[in-house]
């Protein structure tokens, strides 16, 4: 039933980004479209656990940087290739996450909420002042391109079609899970708490293991930032940078993996069309986070939607 | 399953909120594949009760014992895997989620693929999730609703979302399982095919505690009946010695008077 | 000897700032159970309308810090009017980006108004510091250990002896109860929410003097009290001035020991520490859950 759908969107998803990277020659865009990939595996990530666990990170940033610090130190400062720099970039990310998540997911919502808030500021502090390995405030340089065998990305060609072959395998990703048993198990957490638990969901165990994945999906994310540009600096990876990609997802819509991907292009591209914006940005991200809210607690896209139903409903009668 | 040592065993439990005694020394037990009323006026414990059966919140005092062993260290979860299933008062079933994937939910502890294997998709978790979904559509045939499977829950009339809700509870492949009002909301002939269900789901050894207002229903399929007043258990017996039971009659027009 | 003293007095000084922001912290959540991540921002706005009363249009200490409090617990108030009770499902993961967005909302109006520059003020008395076993005290810290006396013994009043006060704890212990005998419950909550950010504003205009103010000042605060507040007891009074100076204390030290790179990451170490073994706190107001 879903799946023909399902299985259309992909393809539809695959030819355009073919299309994408066969037709656009352009450095400047192509470097947008690889951020907005990049952005969108960020929102996925966080969409995973806002949108189907109901739990809240505003420290997600800091899982991106710990991707990207990870991957710089090991392959640069102590040689190691890539390859084998990724899963310990990932896992890290993962380890750091479950030992932040196990205390703070026992409790109601506002605990991870805050953990995570403190979290990302003392890893943006950890990334400014232990400069003698990440190299301070200044930034880490001298990141080596991503080099797989004999596959060598240093082309923004060969970087677009590789995240975005990523951002692919994620969403699918994402998806399987959702339509599995243990989606179907954390959705049932959104939808009640008390009631999942009472039909046999191990609640918190689930909990954690979403925001354990949804870590690493974004240092995923960091260690495919941290080899495109060869530099990082701890100004990334603040707290904005979290904000902003908590306001990917409530433009895109919780629980939607598509609508991450809107978010995400809005808000990459929202700054480039407007220069003035970064005077404005945090006034703006405050009221869409306020407004949406507000009006439209499953997200904007979403809301947008079931208004839009409900209006054919309407007429329908 | 030969034994006939009792499914659950109610010791002297109590449960007070603030000044409100909800349970006072409440005992009795269960024999396996039977069916119990658990009768009383509003706000007898009943509920409370249920709540304290599956781990919602711990007994002030007392012992629950389930097949022979204590349950008090369970968490909620771990209950129903040990085999106690409930619906709720307030029907609460998962509203943006299909009927089917209500039913699936309830199947969480007796199906095991994981996180990774759901992103996998290898053949045994394929099977798994078939077969669940095959389960899951019998159970939907059971309660007679298999027609609206795909339908989301939160779309149907409140009646039917009661026998969805005792589908998922049923899912669960529990040896206990805990009914509140489930014949409240439903008309005459409703309540009498909920009456057969009960009866079908007793006779394939699933012991039955049901909390009724509908005495006619309740007297009707129960095997043994216990009463509740304000906390407190005031009598215990055949449907037929209940009805006589003075006590009992008390606790209800006395209630009435007020 | 003369170190641990003058680490002692700023630990004590920060604390007590700390404390306030808590107590902030506590009793909005004692009275409607909700967190305000917004909550160190009305303590930045504190501070800097302090700075802007007393030093750009001249109003002296007491009307600077009359005006400072009554505009912050005033925008507090327009904030819980327009956003809090509109929401409609209040569960915790709305009401968290409901509040984080007001947080970087008012973050970035502070930008805006005041600039990227950090600002500073004379202390509200202008004496030199005063020599204890050679450590030197500030006298601001003096006024800051005055003020939170004061609001401590003002809220114990409040709460014991005042037909509000005693409205809003029935409030916090129960309200459908409260509601039935006739306890105007959104006027309650709108009270508590302008009561809280109103002990933001104390906070805020009470370090001004002793910090360089500036727009982002506000999320690190706000941390730290929710830290205070939780090391205390979230919902305690007491808990809240005990996790104060307590993290103050720590936090000092641990400068002084270990090392200045520390300083922010105590409170979030104290923060998780206190997750994993005592979530209620030190005092444990999980149960009492009142003032
Ligand atoms: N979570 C709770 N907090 C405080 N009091 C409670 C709670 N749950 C139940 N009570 C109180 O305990 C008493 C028993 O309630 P309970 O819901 O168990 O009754 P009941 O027998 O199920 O009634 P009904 O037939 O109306 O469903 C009531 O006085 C009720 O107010
Ligand atoms: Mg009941």
């Amino acid at each position: 039933m879903q799946d023909k759908s399902t299985y259309i969107l992909y393809t539809i998803f695959t030819l355009g980004i073919c299309l994408l990277g066969w037709s656009i020659d352009n450095s400047y865009y192509l470097q947008l479209l690889i951020f907005i990939g990049l952005n969108t595996l960020l929102a996925l990530s966080l969409n995973m656990l806002m949108g189907y666990a109901g739990q809240i990170s505003l420290g997600h940033a800091a899982f991106y940087g710990i991707g990207a610090y990870v991957t710089a130190v090991l392959t640069t400062t102590y040689q190691v290739p890539p390859l084998l720099a990724l899963p310990a970039a990932v896992g890290a990310a993962m380890l750091i996450a479950w030992i932040v998540g196990m205390p703070t997911l026992r409790l109601s919502g506002y605990y991870l909420g805050m953990g995570t808030l403190g979290f990302g500021m003392i890893v943006h502090i950890v990334f400014r002042e232990w400069s003698s390995v990440t190299g301070g405030a200044s930034g880490f340089v001298g990141i080596p391109p991503l080099e797989i065998g004999s596959l060598s990305f240093t082309s923004d060609k060969a970087y677009f079609f590789l995240v975005w072959i990523v951002v692919l395998l994620v969403i699918i990703m994402c998806r399987r899970i959702i339509d599995s048993r243990v989606g179907r198990a954390l959705r049932s957490i959104h939808d009640g708490e008390k009631a999942a638990a009472a039909v046999g969901v191990d609640t918190r165990t689930l909990k954690l293991q979403v925001f354990v994945l949804s870590a690493g999906i974004a240092a995923l994310a960091g260690f495919l930032y941290a080899h495109l540009i060869y530099f990082i600096s701890p100004g990334t990876f603040g707290f904005m940078a979290s904000i902003r990609i908590v306001t990917m997802v409530v433009i895109g819509g919780m629980a939607s993996v598509w609508g991450a991907l809107f978010g995400a292009s809005l808000l990459t591209l929202l700054p480039e069309w407007l220069h003035a914006f970064s005077e404005f940005e945090m006034v703006v991200y405050g009221l869409i986070l306020m407004t949406v809210m507000i009006f439209m607690p499953r997200g904007l896209t979403r809301g947008l939607l079931d208004i839009y139903q409900r209006y054919r409903k309407h007429h329908d009668r | 399953m030969t034994d006939n040592k009792p499914l659950l065993e109610i010791q002297g439990i109590g449960k007070a909120f603030g000044g409100v005694q909800a349970l006072e020394d409440v005992e009795f037990h269960l024999e396996k594949a039977s069916i119990n009323g658990l009768i009383g006026p509003n706000g007898a414990g009943k509920t409370t009760l249920f709540n304290v059966i599956t781990g919602i919140f711990p007994p002030d005092s007392g012992q629950i014992r389930f097949a022979g062993k204590s349950i008090q260290a369970l968490e909620v979860h771990e209950r129903v895997r040990t085999g106690i299933a409930r619906t709720f008062q307030n029907v609460e079933l998962f509203e943006s989620m299909s009927v089917l994937e209500n039913i699936l939910v309830g199947m969480y502890t007796r199906t095991r693929s994981g996180m990774i294997e759901s992103i996998l998709r290898l053949a045994h978790t394929r099977r798994e999730e078939k077969q669940a979904r095959d389960r899951a559509m019998e159970l939907l045939e059971f309660v007679g609703l298999q027609d609206y499977a795909h339908q989301k829950s939160s779309d149907l009339p409140f009646g039917w979302q009661r026998l969805v809700e005792l589908a998922r509870a049923l899912a669960a492949e529990p040896r206990l399982l805990l009914l509140d009002e489930p014949a409240a909301g439903l008309n005459i002939s409703e309540t009498n095919q909920l009456g057969d269900l009960i009866l079908e789901i007793c006779s394939r050894g699933i012991t039955i505690l049901l909390v009724e207002h509908d005495m006619s229903l309740t007297m009707s399929i129960s095997d043994q009946i216990v009463v509740l007043d304000q906390g407190k258990k005031i009598a215990e017996g055949p449907p037929r010695d209940i009805q006589a039971n003075e006590a009992v009659v008390e606790a209800y027009l006395g209630k009435g008077k007020n | 000897m003369q170190e641990i003293l003058q680490y002692l007095f700023s630990g004590i000084t920060n604390g007590a700032i700390y404390a306030v922001i808590a107590l902030g912290f506590s009793m909005l959540y004692s009275s409607t159970d909700l967190i305000n991540f917004a909550h160190g921002e009305f303590v930045m706005l504190g501070a800097l309308c302090m700075v802007s009363l007393s030093l750009g249009m001249g109003f002296s200490l007491l009307p600077a810090f009359f005006f400072t409090v009554l505009i912050v617990a005033a925008a507090g108030m327009i904030f819980e009017r327009l956003a809090i009770r509109s929401v409609r499902h209040p569960e915790p993961i709305v009401l968290i980006i409901i509040t984080v967005g007001a947080s970087i909302f008012l973050r970035g109006l502070g930008m805006l108004v005041w600039g990227k520059d950090a600002y500073s003020m004379p202390q509200f008395w202008d004496l030199p510091p005063i020599d204890i076993a050679g450590a030197r005290l500030l006298p601001q810290s003096i006024w800051i250990l005055l003020i939170v006396t004061a609001l401590t013994v003002g809220l114990q009043i409040f709460y014991r002896k005042t037909l509000t006060g005693k409205a809003m704890i029935a409030c916090a212990v129960n309200k459908k109860a409260a509601w039935i005998v006739g306890i105007p419950f959104k006027w309650m909550v709108l009270l508590a929410f302008g009561l809280a950010t109103g002990l933001g504003a104390v906070a805020g205009a009470s370090i001004a003097p002793i910090t360089m103010s500036s727009y982002d000042m506000g999320t690190m605060l706000g941390l730290k009290g929710f830290c205070a507040a939780m090391l205390g007891g979230l919902g305690s009074l007491w808990g809240a001035i005990l996790g104060g100076f307590l993290l103050g204390i720590l936090e000092a030290m641990g400068v002084g020991f270990v090392s200045s790179g520390l300083k922010d990451a105590t409170a979030f170490l104290l923060l998780l520490l206190v997750l994993y073994v005592r979530p209620q706190g030190i005092i444990g107001a999980a149960d009492v859950k009142r003032f």
